[in-house]
């Protein structure tokens, strides 16, 4: 009864709190004004279970349950079918299949989305070395998308390169942007860093509309020619499913690259990096060059996206380029899990398509991710999938543990 | 006897009717924004052609074909824009009435034309689009950015011979664009630059650049955007008594601008169609509209009602949306919209639309006499 | 050198920046007690002026006297943007303290854009006009090119926040018990402090004083639209930081000093650089000079 009077409460508090901005609708025209108490009292009733809803997740959450309660014996099965490594082989076998013949069998526009969840994927995962890995919050990282698109145009436009010689060019370059602002920032962490990189995000974008006389200004670059395959003349068709194979191999690099990076020396001091800067430093590890390595790693991948964003739209203009996308990337990897990559993908895949294919929700696209954000941070912190932290295990300890008191019982996961 | 042939003819038509609708129907495709911040660009223009197609579904469709409109939302974004276009070459839809937004057409274009499909768009001004050559199948029904500059220059120079101008802009494609386009003609014609700058549209005051324009003392404010930024600039000018005369493209001739500026618009002058608001066309569009949404149409509503008209006459006259046909149909038949009557130029440009510029007046937009004729 | 242009831009400077200064404090207020950069912020300020515009435009409808509406306008403005602030803090970084600080900072974002989309959906992507409510001030008319109605309701209104903000700060014991706990806040609840009290209180400030802010940007600029907060709570945060985050009188100097050199650059260069040299200086300043203009720097603990 307690909570249910503490649900009310909370429902009278909303349903008071949106009144004016729900509630009144002006009609200037007119000159009147409509009173829409259906709408407020609609969100006082959502409001009211949704209330409930949050003091039993929270409840569940102080006493360590997971939300979602998975009936063991399915639990027990999945983990089964996960275990068994055939099958594993056999469904990665069958998902490779299924993305190769794809563009064969499905239509264009089906393609054509795949390719830009995929570009997404590579900007995520890149993302999610900074990020993941290396802990730091970088909120511009769409410069570095525009720093590889508006290579290719521009080295195009000005000296005819292709896109196969702008490739590596726009991946270096962003490498150097990367790098560029990395020097400056090493000092920076947290908050302070995420509002760096915002601004340098802006600075670039801001850059790039400014300078008319280079980039074409709010024009932009038209005109990008699409990759070619040995000067062999293709259709927009077959152009697009050569672009698609053509993502398809970078991201299988991109997860290739990144997976092995997670357990190279220099993934290792990243992750240590990212558990505690000032512990990682007395271990010995150059933090320096360690932190710049991320920036130019996480920068690079952006570049090559942006090369092949370019060569896809084969038009570019600065309004591709604003904080929205930065902060649409960075929830892809909150809420596939930092440090994770099948969950970055999935996350990618879900917030690439969803839309696409919930076209009548598009509306409301921008309100659910904002609170998705939010509810993640609060009950699932570490994402969908948690990027697995290494666990060291010392067992002379780990009994030391047991034996004494339950108050230190968490001594042992260190 | 007789009696009875008729009927039998009858019944045949009607299974024909029938049968030729669920056979195939036309496809219209409408691709723009059609939701997030810019919806109230691109949602009149879908709204244009869901009335059109219902009008001439109502009477039983074209060639006995019933029209049928898909919308592909874009949201004006370039890299949204190419999945919509594809979306709807996949759709398989015979013509389409968009993009809405000058980027998402530059990148909508090439997927278009290689698809071989006639695009008309009702609201893309940049001059490029068509005067580049390179998307013979892509018509407007909107004037270019070049007509209105030639006429605001024009104008400008001519009628209130001025001599020295200041220009802004929103760091727009558009609004950059008829900045620049003025100053060109404008240098050309004999004046004299005195300020060319950009004003960020998000600033939380203009006082700066307003202080600006009262020193520099020019004769007339060039002004290249959209209403909101226009608004907020003018009455921040003449709340610091700085009454220069202002001139804008067809965005800011807007009724929110009146509503936004109150007194303070007086005067001030912007390109636009010509008023057509007389023509019987026009009266039948607004009073559709007004039918089955209950409110005035909003912006670039009669542009697509007209292209969604052009389209739809082309097609009837060639009896279907063979694109070749479809495109000589269109330069050749001049039709009656509520813009006027009018067909296209070999670029793709409408002609027959007029433009003319206008001034507020007693807190409306009162229609000068000096227009020009798109050829 | 021309002296009038000078004054001019320095005046235009001073009503924008003390905007800045307004929103500037929220932020500052709250970094200083739980070191949070509270992103949905600018949005509590569009929220401000949104609640103002439609309050103001039903009471115009109902025809109340236009002195009346702007005051009570504001009012309601104030009051609503106080409880937003409140319930944002309780929804979203309450649950969060303790938490890596990743995790605060990115559902302040994703607040952000959950409030910007709650103004789209829940009235128009449009920009609304703002009632023009202002009284003609007569003694200004002298100085009339210098400042407007508007630029000196500003002036007036943010001198008078601020220093009654310094007041409460200094004098009040709820004022003590804020610097006590932005201090230190384990010593602060030691003492009896209910620190969960003070960082709602913070929350209620801060907020109250962003929508201050949003109804005079909003009273004159004359429109509102849904994105307005993210700009103005961007170069807000350049001020705090720009004046030293966590120090009060460091927020109102940063706040000047950017409005000031916006204010120069685009009176003596080009608008094209405003929001190009707002974003430097906040490199410049986090990279050099990380505890700003009033900052003291503080030593990392371990």
């Amino acid at each position: 009864m307690h909570k249910l009077g503490k649900a009310l409460l909370t429902a009278l508090w909303f349903m008071v709190l949106t009144l004016p901005v729900m509630g009144i609708k002006l009609n200037l025209l007119e000159n009147t004004v409509h009173w829409r108490f259906d709408r407020i009292l609609a969100l006082g009733v959502a409001i009211f279970f949704l209330s409930l809803l949050w003091n039993w997740c929270f409840a569940r959450k102080a006493r360590g349950l997971p939300l979602v309660a998975v009936p063991p014996t399915l639990a027990a099965g999945v983990r089964e079918l996960a275990g068994n490594a055939a099958l594993r082989r056999g469904g990665a076998a069958l998902l490779v299949c299924g993305l190769l013949v794809m563009p064969l069998a499905g239509s264009f526009y089906q393609t054509n989305i795949m390719i830009s969840a995929m570009l997404y994927i590579m900007l995520a995962l890149g993302l999610n070395i900074v990020v993941g890995l290396a802990g730091q919050l970088v909120l511009g990282y769409v410069a570095f998308y525009a720093v590889g698109a508006y290579a290719y145009g521009l080295l195009n436009q000005f000296f005819g390169w292709g896109f196969w010689m702008c490739l590596p060019v726009g991946g270096l370059l962003a490498a150097l942007f990367g790098l560029g602002l990395g020097f400056p920032v090493l000092r920076l962490r947290g908050d302070y860093l995420a509002i760096v990189t915002l601004g340098f995000g802006e600075i670039v974008r801001l850059g790039l509309l400014n300078w008319t006389s280079l980039t074409g200004g709010p024009r932009g670059i038209s005109e990008i020619p699409r990759p070619g395959l040995f000067g062999l003349e293709m259709g927009i068709n077959e152009s697009t499913i050569y672009i698609y194979y053509l993502v398809l191999a970078a991201v299988a690099i991109t997860v290739a690259v990144i997976s092995r990076l997670k357990n190279s020396r220099v993934g290792l001091a990243l992750q240590a990096l990212r558990e505690d800067e000032i512990a990682c430093e007395a271990m010995g590890i150059d933090i320096t060059r360690v932190k710049l390595s991320a920036f130019a790693l996480g920068s690079c991948w952006a570049g090559f996206a942006g090369v092949i964003f370019a060569a896809k739209t084969t038009f570019i203009n600065p309004s591709s380029f604003t904080f929205m996308e930065s902060a649409m990337i960075l929830s892809m990897v909150v809420l596939g899990g930092m440090g994770s990559i099948a969950g970055v993908i999935i996350a990618a895949v879900i917030l690439i398509l969803a839309p696409e294919y919930l076209r009548a929700f598009s509306e409301y696209r921008m309100l659910i991710f904002g609170a998705i954000m939010v509810i993640m941070m609060i009950f699932r912190p570490q994402g969908l999938i948690s990027g697995e932290r290494r666990r060291y295990r010392i067992s002379a300890l780990e009994n030391g543990a047991a034996n004494a008191p339950a108050g230190s019982a968490d001594g042992g996961k260190a | 006897m007789k009696k009875g042939m008729a009927l039998f003819a009858m019944a045949c038509i009607l299974a024909c009717g029938v049968s030729a609708h669920a056979a195939d129907s036309i496809k219209i495709g409408v691709q723009g924004a059609h939701s997030g911040d810019l919806a109230s660009y691109g949602v009149p223009s879908l709204n244009a052609v869901k009335i059109v197609a219902d009008q001439v579904n109502a009477k039983g469709g074209v060639l006995g074909r019933q029209v049928e409109v898909i919308a592909q939302d874009d949201q004006c974004k370039p890299e949204m824009a190419t999945s919509a276009a594809t979306k709807l070459i996949s759709d398989k839809v015979g013509v389409v009435v968009g993009p809405i937004c000058s980027g998402p057409t530059t990148a909508s274009l090439p997927l278009f034309q290689e698809a071989g499909l006639i695009a008309i768009s009702p609201t893309a001004t940049t001059p490029g689009l068509t005067e580049s050559g390179k998307n013979p199948l892509f018509f407007r029904t909107v004037a270019n950015d070049n007509a209105q500059a030639k006429l605001t220059s024009d104008f400008m120079l001519n009628k209130l011979k001025a001599k020295k101008i200041a220009y802004l802009h929103d760091n727009g494609d558009y609004g950059k664009g008829f900045a620049d386009n003025n100053r060109v003609l404008m240098e050309k014609g004999g004046a004299e630059t005195v300020l060319f700058e950009a004003v960020t549209p998000d600033a939380v005051d203009f006082s700066a650049v307003v202080r600006k324009l009262r020193r520099a003392k020019p004769d007339i404010v060039v002004f290249g955007g959209y209403q909101p930024v226009a608004s907020k600039l003018v009455q921040q000018m003449r709340r610091d008594r700085l009454n220069t005369p202002f001139i804008g493209p067809d965005g800011v001739k807007d009724e929110t601008f009146l509503k936004m500026t109150g007194k303070d618009s007086e005067g001030v002058y912007a390109s636009y169609p010509k008023d057509t608001s007389t023509l019987a066309e026009y009266k039948h569009a607004r009073d559709a509209h007004v039918k089955a949404y209950g409110s005035e149409p909003g912006f670039g509503y009669y542009n697509a009602y007209a292209a969604a008209e052009c389209l739809l006459d082309a097609i009837a006259k060639t009896g279907g949306t063979d694109t070749a046909k479809l495109k000589e149909a269109m330069r050749a038949n001049a039709v009656d919209t509520p813009l006027g009557k009018i067909r296209f130029n070999e670029k793709g440009d409408a002609a027959g639309m007029a433009l003319s510029i206008y001034q507020v007046k007693d807190g409306k937009f009162v229609e000068l006499d000096h227009s020009v004729v798109l050829e | 050198m021309d002296i009038q242009f000078f004054i001019e831009l320095f005046f235009g400077g001073l009503t924008r920046g003390s905007i800045y200064a307004l929103i500037a404090l929220g932020y500052t207020l709250v970094y200083g007690i739980i070191e949070l950069i509270n992103f949905a912020h600018g949005e509590i300020y569009m929220l401000g002026a949104f609640t103002a515009l439609l309050v103001a435009g039903a009471l115009g409808v109902y025809g109340f006297p236009a002195g009346g509406i702007l005051v009570v306008a504001a009012l309601v403005a104030v009051v609503w943007c106080a409880a937003y602030g409140f319930t944002l803090e309780k929804v979203a970084y309450k649950p969060l303290r303790g938490a890596p600080r990743l995790s605060p900072l990115i559902s302040a974002i994703g607040m952000s854009i959950f409030l910007q989309n709650y103004v789209l959906l829940a009235q128009t992507s449009d920009f609304v006009p703002f009632p023009r409510l202002l009284p003609e001030m007569d003694f200004l008319e002298y100085i009339d090119y210098v400042m407007g109605p508007s630029d000196f309701l500003i002036l007036l209104v943010s001198t008078l926040a601020m220093v009654a903000l310094s007041l409460f700060i200094r004098f009040t014991r709820m004022g003590k018990a804020m610097r006590a706990t932005a201090q230190n806040r384990k010593m602060a609840l030691l003492l009896g402090i209910n620190a969960d009290w003070i960082i709602s209180l913070t929350f209620i400030i801060g907020s109250a004083l962003a929508a201050l802010g949003g109804v005079l940007i909003a009273s004159h600029m004359g429109q509102v639209n849904f994105g307005i907060g993210f700009i103005a709570g961007l170069k807000a945060f350049t001020a705090a930081v720009l004046g030293g985050i966590g120090s009060i009188p460091g927020a109102m100097v940063g706040g000047l000093v950017l409005g000031l050199a916006e204010s120069f650059t685009t009176g003596y260069f080009s608008g094209n650089y405003e929001d190009i040299l707002a974003f430097g200086i906040l490199i410049l300043i986090l990279i050099f000079r990380p505890d700003g203009i009033l900052g003291k720097a503080k030593v990392q603990k371990v």
